[in-house]
Protein backbone atom coordinates (compact mmCIF):
# COMPACT_ATOMS: atom_id res chain seq x y z
CA UNK A 1 0.00 0.00 0.00
CA UNK A 2 1.14 2.96 -1.15
CA UNK A 3 2.18 5.92 1.62
CA UNK A 4 -0.89 8.31 0.57
CA UNK A 5 -3.09 5.56 0.27
CA UNK A 6 -2.97 4.38 3.85
CA UNK A 7 -4.06 7.96 5.39
CA UNK A 8 -6.68 8.20 2.61
CA UNK A 9 -8.15 5.37 3.82
CA UNK A 10 -8.02 6.13 7.29
CA UNK A 11 -10.14 9.34 6.88
CA UNK A 12 -12.80 7.57 4.41
CA UNK A 13 -13.28 4.91 7.52
CA UNK A 14 -13.74 7.17 10.12
CA UNK A 15 -15.29 9.29 8.28
CA UNK A 16 -18.02 6.78 6.69
CA UNK A 17 -18.48 5.40 10.56
CA UNK A 18 -19.35 8.51 11.76
CA UNK A 19 -21.77 9.41 8.60
CA UNK A 20 -23.60 5.69 9.13
CA UNK A 21 -25.21 6.61 12.41
CA UNK A 22 -28.76 6.17 10.75
CA UNK A 23 -32.22 5.85 11.99
CA UNK A 24 -35.71 4.84 10.38
CA UNK A 25 -37.08 8.27 9.85
CA UNK A 26 -40.72 8.63 7.84
CA UNK A 27 -41.00 11.47 5.90
CA UNK A 28 -42.10 14.89 7.77
CA UNK A 29 -43.79 15.92 4.06
CA UNK A 30 -45.62 13.35 2.57
CA UNK A 31 -47.99 11.04 4.55
CA UNK A 32 -47.09 7.84 4.76
CA UNK A 33 -43.83 7.91 3.25
CA UNK A 34 -40.48 6.58 4.14
CA UNK A 35 -37.82 7.44 1.53
CA UNK A 36 -33.67 8.36 1.95
CA UNK A 37 -33.60 11.74 2.74
CA UNK A 38 -30.73 12.14 1.38
CA UNK A 39 -32.19 11.77 -2.07
CA UNK A 40 -35.55 13.49 -1.07
CA UNK A 41 -33.58 16.39 -0.04
CA UNK A 42 -36.98 18.35 1.46
CA UNK A 43 -35.83 19.18 4.72
CA UNK A 44 -32.83 21.01 5.07
CA UNK A 45 -32.63 20.46 8.76
CA UNK A 46 -32.43 16.51 8.49
CA UNK A 47 -29.26 16.46 6.16
CA UNK A 48 -26.07 16.99 7.10
CA UNK A 49 -23.11 19.10 5.64
CA UNK A 50 -21.00 17.12 2.77
CA UNK A 51 -17.60 16.03 3.41
CA UNK A 52 -15.42 15.38 0.31
CA UNK A 53 -12.19 13.51 0.89
CA UNK A 54 -9.92 13.62 -1.73
CA UNK A 55 -5.69 12.01 -2.43
CA UNK A 56 -5.61 13.81 -4.69
CA UNK A 57 -7.71 15.90 -7.55
CA UNK A 58 -8.38 13.19 -9.07
CA UNK A 59 -8.76 10.83 -6.51
CA UNK A 60 -11.78 11.79 -4.30
CA UNK A 61 -14.93 10.60 -1.90
CA UNK A 62 -18.14 12.52 -1.40
CA UNK A 63 -20.00 11.22 1.90
CA UNK A 64 -23.68 12.96 1.96
CA UNK A 65 -25.14 11.86 5.13
CA UNK A 66 -28.81 12.37 6.31
CA UNK A 67 -31.32 11.45 9.39
CA UNK A 68 -31.85 7.94 7.69
CA UNK A 69 -29.59 7.21 4.75
CA UNK A 70 -26.13 7.83 3.45
CA UNK A 71 -24.43 8.77 -0.02
CA UNK A 72 -21.14 7.48 -0.64
CA UNK A 73 -19.88 8.74 -4.19
CA UNK A 74 -16.36 7.58 -5.11
CA UNK A 75 -14.06 9.16 -8.14
CA UNK A 76 -11.38 6.52 -9.41
CA UNK A 77 -8.37 7.23 -10.80
CA UNK A 78 -7.70 7.70 -14.38
CA UNK A 79 -4.75 8.64 -15.85
CA UNK A 80 -5.14 7.86 -19.66
CA UNK A 81 -8.10 8.04 -21.89
CA UNK A 82 -7.82 3.29 -22.28
CA UNK A 83 -7.84 3.97 -18.20
CA UNK A 84 -11.00 6.69 -18.81
CA UNK A 85 -13.01 4.08 -21.09
CA UNK A 86 -11.90 0.77 -19.03
CA UNK A 87 -13.39 2.68 -15.93
CA UNK A 88 -16.59 3.66 -17.89
CA UNK A 89 -17.57 0.19 -19.03
CA UNK A 90 -16.82 -1.65 -16.00
CA UNK A 91 -18.84 1.00 -13.74
CA UNK A 92 -22.00 1.02 -16.11
CA UNK A 93 -21.55 -2.71 -16.53
CA UNK A 94 -22.43 -2.89 -12.38
CA UNK A 95 -24.52 -0.63 -11.98
CA UNK A 96 -26.78 -2.06 -14.57
CA UNK A 97 -26.92 -4.83 -12.02
CA UNK A 98 -26.96 -2.47 -9.13
CA UNK A 99 -30.22 -4.30 -7.88
CA UNK A 100 -27.78 -7.30 -6.96
CA UNK A 101 -25.26 -5.16 -5.60
CA UNK A 102 -28.10 -4.03 -3.08
CA UNK A 103 -26.43 -0.93 -2.04
CA UNK A 104 -25.15 0.19 -5.19
CA UNK A 105 -27.23 3.23 -6.40
CA UNK A 106 -28.13 2.99 -10.24
CA UNK A 107 -26.51 6.07 -11.38
CA UNK A 108 -23.07 8.19 -10.35
CA UNK A 109 -23.31 11.42 -8.81
CA UNK A 110 -22.38 13.98 -11.71
CA UNK A 111 -18.53 14.41 -11.28
CA UNK A 112 -18.29 10.84 -9.72
CA UNK A 113 -18.02 7.44 -11.08
CA UNK A 114 -19.68 5.41 -8.68
CA UNK A 115 -22.30 6.20 -6.06
CA UNK A 116 -23.49 3.92 -3.08
CA UNK A 117 -26.35 4.46 -0.98
CA UNK A 118 -26.90 3.27 2.08
CA UNK A 119 -30.25 3.41 4.19
CA UNK A 120 -31.26 2.33 7.70
CA UNK A 121 -32.65 -1.43 6.21
CA UNK A 122 -29.58 -1.54 5.07
CA UNK A 123 -27.67 -1.06 8.91
CA UNK A 124 -30.78 -2.79 10.28
CA UNK A 125 -29.95 -5.85 7.97
CA UNK A 126 -25.94 -6.17 7.76
CA UNK A 127 -23.23 -5.31 10.21
CA UNK A 128 -22.54 -1.62 10.05
CA UNK A 129 -18.67 -2.35 10.22
CA UNK A 130 -18.96 -4.36 7.62
CA UNK A 131 -21.00 -2.34 5.26
CA UNK A 132 -18.05 -0.09 5.73
CA UNK A 133 -15.31 -2.85 5.38
CA UNK A 134 -16.97 -3.80 1.85
CA UNK A 135 -16.58 0.22 0.70
CA UNK A 136 -13.00 0.67 1.95
CA UNK A 137 -12.42 -2.88 -0.04
CA UNK A 138 -14.12 -1.26 -2.83
CA UNK A 139 -12.14 1.49 -3.11
CA UNK A 140 -8.78 -0.46 -2.73
CA UNK A 141 -9.66 -3.25 -5.36
CA UNK A 142 -10.83 -1.19 -8.17
CA UNK A 143 -8.04 0.55 -8.70
CA UNK A 144 -6.34 -2.70 -8.60
CA UNK A 145 -8.68 -4.17 -11.07
CA UNK A 146 -8.55 -1.23 -13.63
CA UNK A 147 -4.91 -1.58 -14.00
CA UNK A 148 -5.04 -5.22 -14.05
CA UNK A 149 -7.56 -4.39 -17.30
CA UNK A 150 -4.93 -2.05 -18.56
CA UNK A 151 -1.98 -4.20 -18.53
CA UNK A 152 -4.64 -6.92 -20.08
CA UNK A 153 -5.80 -4.91 -22.89
CA UNK A 154 -2.54 -3.56 -23.93
CA UNK A 155 -0.92 -7.11 -23.73
CA UNK A 156 -3.55 -8.21 -26.11
CA UNK A 157 -3.32 -5.02 -28.23
CA UNK A 158 0.89 -5.98 -28.27
CA UNK A 159 -0.19 -9.59 -29.43
CA UNK A 160 -2.79 -8.65 -32.46
CA UNK A 161 -0.21 -5.97 -33.42
CA UNK A 162 2.45 -8.18 -34.19
CA UNK A 163 0.94 -10.87 -35.81
CA UNK A 164 -0.82 -8.14 -37.89
CA UNK A 165 2.66 -7.11 -39.08
CA UNK A 166 4.26 -10.52 -39.32
CA UNK A 167 1.89 -10.48 -42.55
CA UNK A 168 4.30 -7.56 -44.22
CA UNK B 1 -24.63 -10.21 35.62
CA UNK B 2 -25.73 -10.16 32.05
CA UNK B 3 -28.85 -11.60 31.02
CA UNK B 4 -29.42 -12.02 27.49
CA UNK B 5 -32.31 -12.41 25.30
CA UNK B 6 -33.14 -13.29 21.69
CA UNK B 7 -36.07 -12.65 20.10
CA UNK B 8 -34.39 -13.09 16.48
CA UNK B 9 -32.92 -11.70 13.68
CA UNK B 10 -35.26 -8.75 13.34
CA UNK B 11 -34.75 -5.40 15.21
CA UNK B 12 -36.40 -4.64 18.37
CA UNK B 13 -36.45 -0.81 18.19
CA UNK B 14 -39.25 -0.82 21.17
CA UNK B 15 -39.87 -2.55 24.12
CA UNK B 16 -41.73 -2.08 27.64
CA UNK B 17 -42.09 -4.13 30.55
CA UNK B 18 -45.33 -4.86 32.68
CA UNK B 19 -45.56 -4.20 36.36
CA UNK B 20 -44.11 -7.22 38.17
CA UNK B 21 -41.54 -7.63 34.79
CA UNK B 22 -42.31 -10.88 33.68
CA UNK B 23 -43.96 -9.82 30.36
CA UNK B 24 -42.73 -8.00 27.59
CA UNK B 25 -44.27 -6.59 24.63
CA UNK B 26 -42.18 -6.01 21.54
CA UNK B 27 -42.30 -5.14 17.93
CA UNK B 28 -40.30 -6.35 15.31
CA UNK B 29 -39.87 -3.48 13.09
CA UNK B 30 -42.91 -4.33 11.54
CA UNK B 31 -46.98 -3.66 12.47
CA UNK B 32 -47.31 -6.02 14.94
CA UNK B 33 -46.63 -5.88 18.83
CA UNK B 34 -45.54 -9.00 20.65
CA UNK B 35 -46.56 -9.61 24.13
CA UNK B 36 -43.73 -12.17 25.54
CA UNK B 37 -43.89 -13.95 28.95
CA UNK B 38 -40.75 -15.10 30.89
CA UNK B 39 -39.95 -19.18 31.50
CA UNK B 40 -38.18 -18.72 34.15
CA UNK B 41 -37.34 -22.83 34.22
CA UNK B 42 -36.41 -22.68 30.46
CA UNK B 43 -35.02 -19.46 30.26
CA UNK B 44 -36.85 -18.98 27.35
CA UNK B 45 -39.84 -16.70 26.04
CA UNK B 46 -43.64 -18.13 24.97
CA UNK B 47 -45.36 -16.03 22.94
CA UNK B 48 -48.50 -14.89 24.78
CA UNK B 49 -50.52 -12.57 22.25
CA UNK B 50 -49.59 -11.10 18.57
CA UNK B 51 -51.09 -7.53 18.61
CA UNK B 52 -52.03 -7.12 15.10
CA UNK B 53 -54.04 -3.55 14.35
CA UNK B 54 -51.54 -1.52 13.00
CA UNK B 55 -51.06 -1.14 9.44
CA UNK B 56 -47.43 -0.01 9.27
CA UNK B 57 -44.61 0.08 11.30
CA UNK B 58 -44.89 0.24 15.16
CA UNK B 59 -43.49 3.36 16.72
CA UNK B 60 -43.66 3.77 20.21
CA UNK B 61 -44.98 0.78 22.51
CA UNK B 62 -45.59 1.68 26.19
CA UNK B 63 -47.25 -0.49 28.98
CA UNK B 64 -48.72 1.63 32.20
CA UNK B 65 -48.01 -0.76 34.97
CA UNK B 66 -50.43 0.14 37.28
CA UNK B 67 -53.65 0.18 34.96
CA UNK B 68 -52.17 -2.25 33.04
CA UNK B 69 -52.79 -1.26 29.40
CA UNK B 70 -50.69 -0.73 26.32
CA UNK B 71 -50.47 2.22 23.97
CA UNK B 72 -49.15 1.93 20.47
CA UNK B 73 -48.40 4.31 17.90
CA UNK B 74 -47.63 3.66 14.19
CA UNK B 75 -46.57 5.51 11.22
CA UNK B 76 -50.19 4.57 10.21
CA UNK B 77 -50.63 7.78 12.25
CA UNK B 78 -53.01 6.11 14.26
CA UNK B 79 -52.38 4.87 18.19
CA UNK B 80 -54.26 1.83 20.07
CA UNK B 81 -54.96 1.56 23.54
CA UNK B 82 -54.63 -2.07 24.53
CA UNK B 83 -56.77 -3.41 27.52
CA UNK B 84 -56.52 -6.75 29.20
CA UNK B 85 -60.09 -8.42 29.35
CA UNK B 86 -61.09 -11.41 31.82
CA UNK B 87 -59.68 -13.66 29.42
CA UNK B 88 -56.24 -12.19 29.18
CA UNK B 89 -56.85 -11.14 25.55
CA UNK B 90 -55.91 -7.70 24.82
CA UNK B 91 -58.83 -5.42 22.99
CA UNK B 92 -57.66 -2.71 21.42
CA UNK B 93 -59.52 1.03 21.16
CA UNK B 94 -58.47 3.25 18.38
CA UNK B 95 -57.49 6.72 19.37
CA UNK B 96 -57.43 9.79 16.51
CA UNK B 97 -54.29 11.22 16.85
CA UNK B 98 -55.79 13.71 14.32
CA UNK B 99 -52.27 13.92 12.99
CA UNK B 100 -51.21 13.67 8.93
CA UNK B 101 -47.75 11.94 9.67
CA UNK B 102 -46.41 9.40 10.97
CA UNK B 103 -46.27 9.28 15.25
CA UNK B 104 -42.75 8.67 16.00
CA UNK B 105 -43.02 8.12 20.09
CA UNK B 106 -46.01 7.67 23.11
CA UNK B 107 -45.93 8.05 26.21
CA UNK B 108 -48.41 7.29 29.30
CA UNK B 109 -48.10 9.88 31.81
CA UNK B 110 -47.15 9.27 35.20
CA UNK B 111 -50.54 8.83 37.07
CA UNK B 112 -51.76 6.85 33.19
CA UNK B 113 -54.76 8.75 33.04
CA UNK B 114 -53.59 10.52 29.77
CA UNK B 115 -50.53 9.91 26.90
CA UNK B 116 -48.79 11.96 24.95
CA UNK B 117 -47.50 10.96 21.08
CA UNK B 118 -45.33 12.84 19.05
CA UNK B 119 -45.32 12.81 15.40
CA UNK B 120 -43.63 13.90 11.98
CA UNK B 121 -46.64 16.50 11.42
CA UNK B 122 -44.97 18.94 14.22
CA UNK B 123 -47.80 17.91 16.58
CA UNK B 124 -47.34 16.55 19.83
CA UNK B 125 -51.02 14.44 20.79
CA UNK B 126 -52.31 14.77 24.31
CA UNK B 127 -54.79 12.15 24.73
CA UNK B 128 -57.29 11.92 27.65
CA UNK B 129 -60.30 9.42 28.11
CA UNK B 130 -63.95 11.53 28.17
CA UNK B 131 -66.07 9.07 30.36
CA UNK B 132 -69.11 11.02 28.53
CA UNK B 133 -68.99 9.76 24.87
CA UNK B 134 -66.74 6.92 25.94
CA UNK B 135 -63.48 7.26 23.78
CA UNK B 136 -60.26 9.01 23.45
CA UNK B 137 -59.89 12.69 22.82
CA UNK B 138 -56.58 13.99 21.40
CA UNK B 139 -55.67 17.94 21.71
CA UNK B 140 -52.59 19.09 19.80
CA UNK B 141 -49.38 20.75 21.09
CA UNK B 142 -48.41 22.70 17.74
CA UNK B 143 -46.48 25.66 18.54
CA UNK B 144 -43.61 26.53 17.91
CA UNK B 145 -42.60 22.95 17.43
CA UNK B 146 -40.47 23.39 13.35
CA UNK B 147 -39.93 19.54 12.40
CA UNK B 148 -40.49 16.26 13.74
CA UNK B 149 -40.83 15.32 17.37
CA UNK B 150 -38.23 12.57 18.31
CA UNK B 151 -38.86 11.85 21.73
CA UNK B 152 -41.18 13.16 24.44
CA UNK B 153 -40.98 12.46 28.44
CA UNK B 154 -43.46 13.83 31.06
CA UNK B 155 -42.33 15.19 33.87
CA UNK B 156 -43.58 13.59 37.43
CA UNK B 157 -45.67 15.88 38.25
CA UNK B 158 -47.75 14.69 36.13
CA UNK B 159 -48.06 18.11 33.55
CA UNK B 160 -45.27 18.85 32.05
CA UNK B 161 -44.32 17.41 29.09
CA UNK B 162 -40.42 17.83 27.27
CA UNK B 163 -40.01 16.93 23.49
CA UNK B 164 -36.82 16.81 22.05
CA UNK B 165 -36.97 17.47 17.91
CA UNK B 166 -35.07 17.16 14.71
CA UNK B 167 -34.74 20.88 14.32
CA UNK B 168 -31.85 20.44 17.12
CA UNK B 169 -34.46 21.95 20.05
CA UNK B 170 -36.00 20.59 23.00
CA UNK B 171 -39.01 21.99 24.36
CA UNK B 172 -41.03 21.87 27.47
CA UNK B 173 -44.87 21.99 27.29
CA UNK B 174 -47.62 22.14 29.48
CA UNK B 175 -49.64 19.12 28.97
CA UNK B 176 -52.14 20.28 31.40
CA UNK B 177 -55.74 19.38 30.40
CA UNK B 178 -58.39 21.31 32.23
CA UNK B 179 -61.29 18.52 31.62
CA UNK B 180 -59.82 15.99 33.97
CA UNK B 181 -57.16 17.87 36.23
CA UNK B 182 -57.88 20.54 38.76
CA UNK B 183 -54.95 23.03 39.32
CA UNK B 184 -51.85 23.16 37.82
CA UNK B 185 -48.78 22.06 40.29
CA UNK B 186 -46.04 24.59 41.29
CA UNK B 187 -43.21 23.09 39.16
CA UNK B 188 -39.07 25.00 39.31
CA UNK B 189 -39.71 25.08 35.55
CA UNK B 190 -42.21 28.04 35.75
CA UNK B 191 -45.71 28.33 36.86
CA UNK B 192 -47.85 29.14 33.34
CA UNK B 193 -48.69 26.01 32.67
CA UNK B 194 -51.94 25.95 33.41
CA UNK B 195 -52.87 25.43 29.40
CA UNK B 196 -52.17 23.07 27.49
CA UNK B 197 -49.33 23.90 24.87
CA UNK B 198 -47.76 26.79 27.40
CA UNK B 199 -44.26 26.75 26.15
CA UNK B 200 -42.04 26.99 29.51
CA UNK B 201 -38.47 26.50 28.33
CA UNK B 202 -36.63 25.96 25.43
CA UNK B 203 -32.95 24.50 24.72
CA UNK B 204 -30.93 24.62 21.62
CA UNK B 205 -28.70 21.78 21.54
CA UNK B 206 -25.55 23.28 20.51
CA UNK B 207 -24.47 26.89 20.31
CA UNK B 208 -22.79 26.00 16.75
CA UNK B 209 -26.47 24.74 15.46
CA UNK B 210 -26.88 20.99 15.15
CA UNK B 211 -27.60 17.53 16.27
CA UNK B 212 -31.22 15.80 16.00
CA UNK B 213 -32.30 15.11 19.70
CA UNK B 214 -32.78 11.54 20.18
CA UNK B 215 -34.17 11.39 23.27
CA UNK B 216 -34.95 13.45 26.29
CA UNK B 217 -36.03 12.24 29.90
CA UNK B 218 -36.55 13.99 33.19
CA UNK B 219 -34.62 12.64 36.27
CA UNK B 220 -36.98 11.40 39.18
CA UNK B 221 -37.54 14.96 41.40
CA UNK B 222 -38.26 16.45 37.80
CA UNK B 223 -36.14 19.37 38.57
CA UNK B 224 -33.60 17.96 35.88
CA UNK B 225 -34.13 17.10 32.00
CA UNK B 226 -31.29 15.05 29.81
CA UNK B 227 -30.77 14.65 26.73
CA UNK B 228 -29.07 13.41 23.93
CA UNK B 229 -28.25 13.86 20.27
CA UNK B 230 -26.64 13.75 17.30
CA UNK B 231 -23.57 15.07 17.70
CA UNK B 232 -22.57 12.72 20.42
CA UNK B 233 -23.52 15.17 23.55
CA UNK B 234 -25.13 14.44 26.20
CA UNK B 235 -27.14 17.44 28.27
CA UNK B 236 -28.43 17.97 31.07
CA UNK B 237 -30.67 21.20 32.04
CA UNK B 238 -30.88 21.88 35.81
CA UNK B 239 -34.04 24.38 37.45
CA UNK B 240 -32.80 23.25 41.24
CA UNK B 241 -31.55 26.75 41.83
CA UNK B 242 -33.96 28.81 39.97
CA UNK B 243 -33.29 29.65 36.00
CA UNK B 244 -32.31 26.38 34.28
CA UNK B 245 -28.93 26.25 33.51
CA UNK B 246 -27.67 24.01 30.81
CA UNK B 247 -24.49 21.47 31.13
CA UNK B 248 -23.08 19.73 27.96
CA UNK B 249 -20.70 16.87 27.37
CA UNK B 250 -19.58 15.83 24.05
CA UNK B 251 -18.22 12.31 24.14
CA UNK B 252 -15.74 10.60 21.69
CA UNK B 253 -18.40 8.08 20.81
CA UNK B 254 -20.96 7.77 17.99
CA UNK B 255 -24.22 9.29 18.48
CA UNK B 256 -26.70 8.15 21.77
CA UNK B 257 -30.30 7.02 20.81
CA UNK B 258 -31.12 6.83 24.30
CA UNK B 259 -30.72 7.62 27.94
CA UNK B 260 -32.09 7.39 31.36
CA UNK B 261 -32.03 8.30 35.09
CA UNK B 262 -30.63 5.50 37.19
CA UNK B 263 -30.38 8.00 40.09
CA UNK B 264 -30.71 11.03 41.12
CA UNK B 265 -27.66 12.03 39.46
CA UNK B 266 -26.57 8.87 37.40
CA UNK B 267 -27.87 8.73 33.60
CA UNK B 268 -26.98 5.27 31.18
CA UNK B 269 -27.03 6.50 27.74
CA UNK B 270 -26.50 3.91 24.63
CA UNK B 271 -26.96 3.92 21.34
CA UNK B 272 -25.27 3.72 17.73
CA UNK B 273 -21.87 2.82 19.87
CA UNK B 274 -23.96 -0.41 20.47
CA UNK B 275 -22.51 -0.05 24.60
CA UNK B 276 -24.47 1.61 27.42
CA UNK B 277 -22.44 4.16 28.82
CA UNK B 278 -22.60 5.31 32.55
CA UNK B 279 -22.73 9.19 33.18
CA UNK B 280 -23.19 10.96 36.15
CA UNK B 281 -23.93 14.72 37.25
CA UNK B 282 -21.70 15.87 39.85
CA UNK B 283 -22.54 18.94 42.29
CA UNK B 284 -21.16 21.51 40.28
CA UNK B 285 -23.71 19.91 37.61
CA UNK B 286 -20.83 19.05 35.29
CA UNK B 287 -21.24 15.70 33.49
CA UNK B 288 -18.63 12.84 34.03
CA UNK B 289 -18.01 9.64 32.36
CA UNK B 290 -18.23 7.07 34.77
CA UNK B 291 -17.87 3.71 32.95
CA UNK B 292 -18.94 1.20 30.14
CA UNK B 293 -21.83 -1.17 31.03
CA UNK B 294 -20.69 -3.53 28.58
CA UNK B 295 -17.10 -4.78 30.05
CA UNK B 296 -16.86 -8.05 27.36
CA UNK B 297 -13.34 -8.12 26.12
CA UNK B 298 -12.78 -9.14 22.00
CA UNK B 299 -12.97 -12.80 22.29
CA UNK B 300 -9.13 -14.51 21.85
CA UNK B 301 -8.69 -16.87 19.29
CA UNK B 302 -8.84 -20.36 21.30
CA UNK B 303 -6.35 -23.47 20.28
CA UNK B 304 -4.09 -23.50 17.42
CA UNK B 305 -3.98 -20.20 15.24
CA UNK B 306 -2.31 -21.26 12.17
CA UNK B 307 -4.68 -23.95 11.58
CA UNK B 308 -7.88 -21.60 11.99
CA UNK B 309 -5.94 -18.52 10.21
CA UNK B 310 -5.48 -21.54 7.10
CA UNK B 311 -8.89 -22.92 7.68
CA UNK B 312 -10.35 -19.36 7.31
CA UNK B 313 -8.58 -18.51 4.67
CA UNK B 314 -10.03 -21.88 2.55
CA UNK B 315 -13.36 -21.19 3.93
CA UNK B 316 -13.86 -17.53 3.48
CA UNK B 317 -11.05 -16.57 1.77
CA UNK B 318 -9.63 -14.01 3.96
CA UNK B 319 -7.26 -14.47 6.90
CA UNK B 320 -8.81 -13.30 9.71
CA UNK B 321 -12.41 -13.65 11.17
CA UNK B 322 -13.61 -10.43 12.72
CA UNK B 323 -17.47 -10.38 11.89
CA UNK B 324 -18.51 -9.63 15.38
CA UNK B 325 -18.15 -6.67 17.48
CA UNK B 326 -16.42 -6.59 20.78
CA UNK B 327 -19.87 -5.70 22.52
CA UNK B 328 -22.82 -7.73 23.61
CA UNK B 329 -24.88 -5.52 21.56
CA UNK B 330 -24.37 -6.31 17.73
CA UNK B 331 -26.17 -2.85 16.14
CA UNK B 332 -27.16 0.34 17.74
CA UNK B 333 -29.41 0.00 20.55
CA UNK B 334 -32.71 1.77 20.17
CA UNK B 335 -34.51 1.93 23.68
CA UNK B 336 -33.47 1.17 27.26
CA UNK B 337 -36.18 0.62 30.01
CA UNK B 338 -35.62 0.56 34.08
CA UNK B 339 -36.27 -3.12 34.98
CA UNK B 340 -36.08 -2.69 38.52
CA UNK B 341 -35.91 0.14 40.68
CA UNK B 342 -35.11 0.16 44.76
CA UNK B 343 -35.73 3.70 46.51
CA UNK B 344 -35.24 5.35 43.78
CA UNK B 345 -32.03 3.96 42.20
CA UNK B 346 -32.44 1.42 39.27
CA UNK B 347 -30.77 -1.66 39.71
CA UNK B 348 -31.44 -3.30 36.43
CA UNK B 349 -31.75 -1.90 33.21
CA UNK B 350 -33.09 -3.54 29.57
CA UNK B 351 -31.54 -2.68 26.42
CA UNK B 352 -33.30 -3.81 22.87
CA UNK B 353 -31.48 -2.98 19.42
CA UNK B 354 -31.11 -3.32 15.78
CA UNK B 355 -29.95 -6.29 15.87
CA UNK B 356 -32.84 -8.20 18.21
CA UNK B 357 -31.56 -8.87 20.86
CA UNK B 358 -32.94 -7.87 24.48
CA UNK B 359 -30.07 -7.55 27.37
CA UNK B 360 -30.74 -6.90 31.24
CA UNK B 361 -27.94 -5.41 32.91
CA UNK B 362 -27.23 -5.62 36.51
CA UNK B 363 -26.23 -2.28 37.92
CA UNK B 364 -25.45 -2.99 41.20
CA UNK B 365 -23.55 -5.65 41.11
CA UNK B 366 -21.24 -5.11 38.40
CA UNK B 367 -20.16 -1.62 38.78
CA UNK B 368 -21.37 -0.49 42.18
CA UNK B 369 -23.10 2.33 40.68
CA UNK B 370 -24.22 3.72 44.08
CA UNK B 371 -21.25 4.36 45.41
CA UNK B 372 -19.67 5.79 42.30
CA UNK B 373 -22.22 8.53 41.36
CA UNK B 374 -23.56 9.72 44.75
Amino acid sequence: MSSTLKPYLTAVRHTLFAAMCVDNFSSQVIERHNKPEVEVRASKELLLTPVIISRNEKEKVLIEASVNSIRISIAIKQADEIEKILCHKFMRFMMMRAENFIILRRTAMPGYDISFLITNFHTEQMYKHKLVEFVLHFMEEIDKEISEMKLAVNARARICSEEFLKRF
Amino acid sequence: MVEKYSFGIDPIPHHAWNKDRQQIAVTPNNQEIRIYQLDKSANDWTLLDTLNKHDLRVTGIDWAPRTNRIVTCSEDRDAYVWKQGPDKKWTPTQVLLRINRAATCVKWSPDENKFAAGSGARIISVCYFEQANDWWVSKHIKKPIKSTVNSIDWHPNNVLLAAGCADFKVKIFSGFIKEIEDNFPATAWGNKGSTLGNLLAEFTNSPYIGGWIHCVSFSADGNRLCWVAHDSSISVADVSHGSPIVFKLRTDTLPFLSCVWVNGTGIVAAGHGCCPMLYAVDVNNQIRFVCKLDRSQKKEGSGLSAMRKFQSLDRQAKVENDTLLETIHQNSIRSIRTYSNVNGTATKLSTSGLDGQLVIWDLKVRHRLVRITS
